[in-house]
């Protein structure tokens, strides 16, 4: 059994639904909305389906974990979800904007703006201190590099990192290391957080510690957070767990709270 | 984005040095042995080309080049000096004598023969001696380089003596020439002198040089002499070229050169090439991740850019200013180096190529940035 902690399933999710509905119909719905998506890999004989169509719908306000053996399509589909590949069939909505349906500088513009990432081996680039690596996303936005890393700093404090400001990735340890890519994140107010196994790189104390701490600062009523993972010591900390298995979303369930995950432990110094 | 891609150029110190040093050897390496090659081709026509006074060179008409010198009479200069529009013209012997000291030793030399009135043709650069006492019975100049090599170790000293021909000829003064393209002693003695320096022969004027009149240019005064003399006339910059050029036609000094060159060439490019590459290839996760977090490709492209323009100036700077400090130290201690200097085109040529393999580098390099899906960054 995947959720051993798991309760109550919620409501019928879009698993349920015989029909997809129009996009149009989706753009007023929250959060991320995928129809019947399909992503292929490689051509003619070699082709791999990797996505056999995902219909799903994620809301704002709540940790979304999305779990499932290696090459089951997790990452394929974040990657689609956030805009970083393009579905070779089916249609992705985020926050009421057909995704799939931009293109070029348009595309890019509208990750810049609107998603976070978090990725497993953190990217920080090791040329920069914490608090510039923090700045990147809003340089990429056009802030003044003053005001940008005056803002990175205040959202570096907000993580427990007040006194690695200056400190170069390769003084810092992993979890701190994801503490700034976190920071990173959200350092732009994004309403989609991506985060790629954020704890995979990490020790289990390092792992809850930077879980409790996207649960604390990312999960806004008004953002998206999906967290892939492989780590079932902290499914805890997710509101739904979505399961894949061979391209498919095989289960969905909303889980109850564990008390360690109301009061995640404080952050590592 | 400029400062990211700056930051992200110089904050791995090491890369970055590996980068610029691979460029800066490029450089050094194309720079260096491309200035030896014109170096060396260069001196064919030394220490003819000292003679800056004459604008006009007048020879033998199937002379090849200034070693192998078919001698005409005397009278030649009586010839030149009718020609309308020459405003002057004297005798210019050279030719190779033996030089042997009192104890025996001996050396090939070059021997220059002046215009014993004039001097036309005397060494500019005077380290001992006075000009004027090269009229002197048996008086001789030496290049400072024949006579370290003659008396090496000797302190300079005037008043030394050589036998040429069996003939006694006096050191009265020691000058700097231009480095000869045979490494031999140069000895200049007036005109007068040097003919019988070497064994008598029915002909002995090598060269006969001169100027054009106000108004005339030396081109249309060597046509002149062609046509009046049948002498074969050239303007100074043709008479080195002719020389150049048969020592580029009829040697294999180019073809050596030439690979030397092509080598340098190809290691500098495959060693700054390879080293940008490699420096853009080993950052490709993090333009992946910039990709991701929304920098389109232009931008990308401009950062990519922005670093090979820094690395290429740099290097550059670098290489030109290593083969500028390998000539100082070369050339002051390295005789047969001396007067081996960087020429501006090829230190522009240097940057030309250098630019040529940054853009080749940095467009390899882009074509993997640009092609990279921004989704890698998900791949562990």
């Amino acid at each position: 059994m995947l959720f051993a902690r798991s309760a109550a399933v919620t409501a019928p999710g879009p698993l349920d639904r015989s029909e997809p509905p129009p996009l149009a119909e989706l753009s007023s719905a929250p959060g991320v909305v995928c129809r019947s998506l399909v992503k292929d890999f490689g051509a003619g004989e070699n082709r791999i389906r990797v996505l056999q169509g995902i219909d799903v719908e994620i809301a704002c306000g709540a940790l979304t974990l999305l779990v499932g053996p290696s090459g089951c399509g997790k990452t394929t589909l974040i990657s689609i979800i956030a805009g970083l590949l393009a579905p070779t069939a089916g249609e992705i909505a985020l926050f009421g904007t057909p995704q799939s349906r931009l293109r070029g500088d348009r595309l890019v513009d509208f990750r810049a703006q609107n998603v976070g990432f978090v990725f497993q081996q953190y990217n920080l680039l090791p040329a920069l201190t914490a608090v510039e690596n923090v700045a990147v996303p809003l340089l990429v936005l056009g802030w003044r590099r003053p005001r940008a890393l005056e803002r990175a700093a205040a959202v570096l404090r907000d993580v427990g990192l007040a006194d690695r400001l200056h400190a170069a990735p390769s003084r810092l340890s992993g979890g701190q290391q994801q503490r700034v890519a976190i920071a990173r994140a959200l350092v732009h107010e994004p309403r989609l957080l991506v985060c790629d196994e954020p704890t995979a790189a990490l020790d289990a104390q390092a792992g809850q510690t930077v879980m409790g701490l996207l649960e604390q600062v990312a999960v806004r009523p008004d953002r998206t957070v999906i967290v892939v993972t492989h780590d079932s010591r902290v499914y805890q900390f997710g509101d739904r767990i979505l399961e894949m298995a061979d391209g498919r979303l095989v289960g969905d369930s909303s889980v109850l709270r564990s008390p360690a995950a109301q009061h995640p432990p404080e952050p590592a110094p | 984005m400029s400062w990211i891609a700056w930051r992200m150029l110089t904050g791995d110190a090491v890369k970055y040095l590996g980068a610029v040093f691979g460029v800066a050897f490029g450089v050094l390496l194309i720079t260096q042995q491309a200035s030896i090659f014109v170096g060396i081709i260069a001196r064919t026509a030394n220490p003819l080309s000292d003679v800056r006074e004459a604008s006009i060179w007048v020879c033998d008409e199937y002379l090849q080049n200034a070693d192998e010198i078919e001698p005409m009479s005397d009278n030649a200069v009586y010839r030149v000096r009718g020609v309308e529009g020459v405003d002057w013209a004297v005798r210019l012997y050279k030719g190779m004598a033996r030089a042997r000291k009192p104890n025996g030793l001996f050396r090939q030399v070059i021997l220059l023969g002046i215009d014993d009135q004039s001097l036309v043709g005397a060494p500019r650069t005077i380290l001992m001696g006075d000009l004027a006492s090269l009229r002197r019975p048996s008086a001789v100049f030496i290049d400072k380089a024949g006579y370290e090599s003659l008396w090496p170790g000797e302190p300079f000293a005037i008043g030394r003596e050589i036998e040429m021909n069996d003939r006694r000829a006096v050191v009265v003064g020691i000058c700097e020439t231009s480095a000869p393209f045979q490494t031999f002693p140069v000895i200049i003695a007036c005109y007068s002198q040097a003919t019988g320096f070497v064994a008598r022969e029915r002909n002995q004027l090598s060269f006969v040089v001169g100027a054009p009149v106000a108004g005339v240019s030396a081109a249309e005064a060597c046509r002149r002499i062609r046509a009046q003399t049948g002498l074969a006339a050239m303007t100074y910059r043709e008479f080195l070229w002719l020389t150049i050029r048969y020592y580029l036609d009829n040697t294999g000094i180019p073809v050596n050169f030439g690979i030397t060159i092509a080598l340098g060439f190809v290691v500098g490019t495959a060693i700054a090439g390879q080293t940008f590459y490699l420096f853009t290839l080993e950052n490709l996760r993090h333009f992946g991740a910039l990709k991701a977090m929304g920098v389109n490709n232009r931008r990308i492209t401009a950062m990519v850019l922005l670093q090979a323009l820094v690395i290429g100036l740099v290097g550059y700077s670098l290489g030109v200013g290593m083969a500028v400090a390998f000539f100082e130290v070369t050339t002051r201690t390295l005789p047969d180096l001396r007067g081996i200097n960087i020429p501006w085109q090829i230190a522009a040529g240097a940057g030309g190529v250098m630019v040529v393999i940054m853009t080749l580098a940095s467009g390899l390099s882009l074509r993997k940035v640009l092609l990279l899906e921004p989704a890698v960054v998900f791949r562990g």
